[in-house]
């Protein structure tokens, strides 16, 4: 058990480019961190550094207070997951939990124990001794867990486990994942770049776009309160719209509509007006509202995502399958759903912050 | 493809059937002049039945034909050939595979070029270097020794060559893995891709028991004592004998002797041989 601190960690590969430029991480104890980035983004490649698997450019990591540039994967007390499980295929299951801790000298008698336990948490106990090959994806998936679980690390290191796996398994696999942290409370390092996942398993959220960190929050704050329009196009299915709309005193151009923002306006002039497809509801006919023309929609059952444009611009609504559809629509969303963004750096204004963000996190039931 | 057609069926079992017999006719020749006296093989053309000579001229060349020849026994022959066999075998296989393993997996200066150089003296055979390698051989006074007749065969690009491929193939996760779980270099090449190249290693060892075993022209080169003739070398001096008959019946009888070690290796590890040649599963 033990923190993981990544200050200005730099990577940068010979011909100078930088994938990972002064990234700044702290980790607590027990805590279950998601990297979530598109392809590219340089979210491997950290993890890779701190497991020790690629040398650490510039900067420190440090794991339970020890500082590990240089020192080599196994001795820093870690355990890291392969997103193609990295099993020995020509040893038997057993075998294959067992090895790190014969590597160590760990005595015969408690490698028994060890992988017992841990093969009794995976339920592979009646697979111990078959070979990776016969056995399902879901089975080997458990494996390499095991095989990480037996060595009782400091820290479990996940390099985007599950996404060789089939939609459903990962599902089951993602919550399996989320229990056995929690009930180990080991330190995690989960790289994804499946924002459901990132969402889903995170006590905090880490958004990296270029080498760098865009935003770091709990789930609920990054989709509340997305630090860029980055984020607030990564974080959430569908995407949040993003429009350009210009602030006049305190009201909101979009096209040729405007929306009066009762006091939320942070600026004025040019923004990027962010808003989640939620927020965004059919309007009465008193109120103001945007100009919606209807172009195809899709069915989720619970939801209908309608898409369409305001003005020239892309709009994607989420409204309830009940409603009557039209071609032409209006739309309205309350003033303090609204994200705005500087155009020049995409970074979000100061404003207003949902209220929802400021909601404490659900606190772990287990 | 699968086609079902008589006549097809009828012209590509003409063709293996005719292939079969091109390759085997030759060595049912040897075997049935094998079995014959002298003067029937030499009175006319091989006959194609079996004689009755056969424990007679067996038993001949197993105890005293060679010796006729001024060459010692055909079973100290057919040892270091064995010897000679497996220790090209053996040595090619550690060799190649240890060297594969450093190009692959180990960041060095001249890696590259390293490779390249293996891989050019692919398209160099023994019988082209093999002026320069004598006079190596002989200036280290390695001249009829074991050393000598094995040594300048043992390196071998095509097994380099082979396993630098197969290396390639195995995912750079098993070897992350590996690291994390403590294995040192050492460790990974004998836990992890030494298991993993069994197939290989087998499919490799027949190949390279045959090549040692049929060489001729460097034993020639590098041994005149006697000591250290190999079957290939005895055979060729019955042959060429100065005045006289050419005992074709004992040479032959020799001949198909010294086909049963590379059969009985291709028997054994056939298994092996066939997976590590097409099997691609990890």
């Amino acid at each position: 058990m033990a923190g993981i601190h990544i200050s200005e960690v730099s990577k940068i590969y010979t011909g100078g480019v930088k994938a990972v430029s002064s990234v700044s991480i702290d980790i607590v104890d027990g805590e279950f961190i998601v990297l979530v980035g598109p392809s590219g983004c340089g979210k491997s490649t950290l993890l890779r550094m701190v497991a020790g698997l690629e040398a650490i450019s510039a900067g420190e990591v440090k794991i339970a207070g020890r500082v590990v540039n240089q020192i080599e994967p196994a001795e820093r007390d870690i355990a890291m997951v392969f997103q193609n499980y990295a099993l020995y295929p020509h040893m038997t299951v057993y075998n294959n939990l067992a090895y790190g801790l014969k590597n160590r000298g760990t005595p015969k008698a408690e490698i028994d124990t060890r992988v017992a336990e841990a093969a009794r948490m995976l339920e592979i106990t009646q697979y111990l001794e078959r070979k990776p090959r016969q056995l399902s994806g879901g089975q080997r998936q458990r494996v390499a867990m095991g095989r990480a679980i037996v060595r009782k690390p400091a820290a479990f290191l996940f390099d985007e486990p599950l996404s060789n796996l089939d939609a459903k398994l990962r599902v089951s696999m993602r919550g399996e994942i989320k229990r056995l942290q929690r009930r180990l409370g080991t330190t995690s390092i989960y790289v994804t770049h499946d924002q459901l996942e990132a969402m889903t398993l995170a006590d905090r959220l880490v958004v990296l776009n270029g080498g760098e960190i865009e935003q770091i929050g709990a789930p609920l704050e990054v989709y509340h309160a997305p630090a860029s329009t980055f984020v607030a196009s990564f974080i959430g299915s569908p995407a949040m719209n993003l429009v350009k709309g210009e602030l006049h005193g305190d009201k909101l151009a979009i096209g040729p509509a405007m929306i009066a923002l009762n006091g939320f306006a942070p600026t004025s002039g040019a923004v990027t007006v962010g808003v989640r497809a939620e927020d965004l509801r059919i309007a009465r006919d008193d109120e103001e509202a945007l100009p919606f023309r209807l172009e195809y929609t899709e069915e989720l059952g619970a939801q209908r995502l309608i898409h369409g444009t305001v003005g020239d611009q892309q709009i994607t609504a989420a409204v309830s399958p009940e409603i009557a559809l039209s071609p032409e629509m209006r739309i309205a969303v309350d003033a303090k759903r609204l994200h705005f963004f500087s155009i020049e750096t995409g970074k979000r204004l100061p404003g207003n912050v949902p209220a929802e963000a400021k909601l404490a996190p659900v606190e772990p039931v287990i | 493809m699968v086609e079902n057609r008589p006549f097809l069926t009828f012209l590509t079992h003409a063709f293996l059937i005719l292939g079969f017999l091109m390759v085997a006719l030759p060595v049912y020749v040897a075997i049935v002049a094998s079995t014959h006296d002298v003067s029937t093989l030499m009175s006319g053309p091989v006959p194609l039945l079996p004689g009755s000579h056969l424990i007679e001229n067996y038993s001949t060349i197993l105890t005293s034909a060679a010796a006729a020849h001024g060459l010692p026994n055909y079973s100290h022959m057919a040892l270091n050939s064995l010897i000679m066999a497996l220790a090209i075998t053996i040595g090619k296989i550690s060799i190649s595979i240890l060297s594969a393993f450093a190009i692959v997996y180990f960041r060095f200066p001249f890696r590259l070029l390293a490779f390249w150089i293996i891989f050019v003296t692919l398209m160099l055979p023994v019988e082209v270097r093999i002026m320069p390698t004598y006079k190596i051989v002989a200036d280290l006074g390695m001249l009829n020794s074991w050393a000598g007749l094995t040594v300048p065969l043992i390196a071998s690009a095509t097994a380099t060559f082979l396993f630098r491929q197969f290396f390639m193939t195995v995912p750079d996760e098993l070897l992350e893995a590996a690291r994390v779980d403590g294995a040192g270099p050492m460790k990974f090449f004998r836990d992890i891709l030494l298991p993993l190249s069994r197939t290989n290693i087998g499919a490799l060892c027949v190949i390279l028991f045959i090549y040692g075993w049929v060489q001729y022209l460097w034993p020639l080169l590098v041994t005149t004592d006697p000591g250290y003739y190999t079957l290939m070398m005895g055979m060729k001096r019955m042959v060429t004998v100065q005045d006289g008959v050419i005992e074709w019946q004992l040479v032959m009888a020799g001949s198909v002797l010294a086909m049963l070690p590379p059969i009985l290796v291709v028997v054994f590890m056939q298994r092996l041989f066939i997976r590590g040649l097409t099997e691609t599963e990890k």
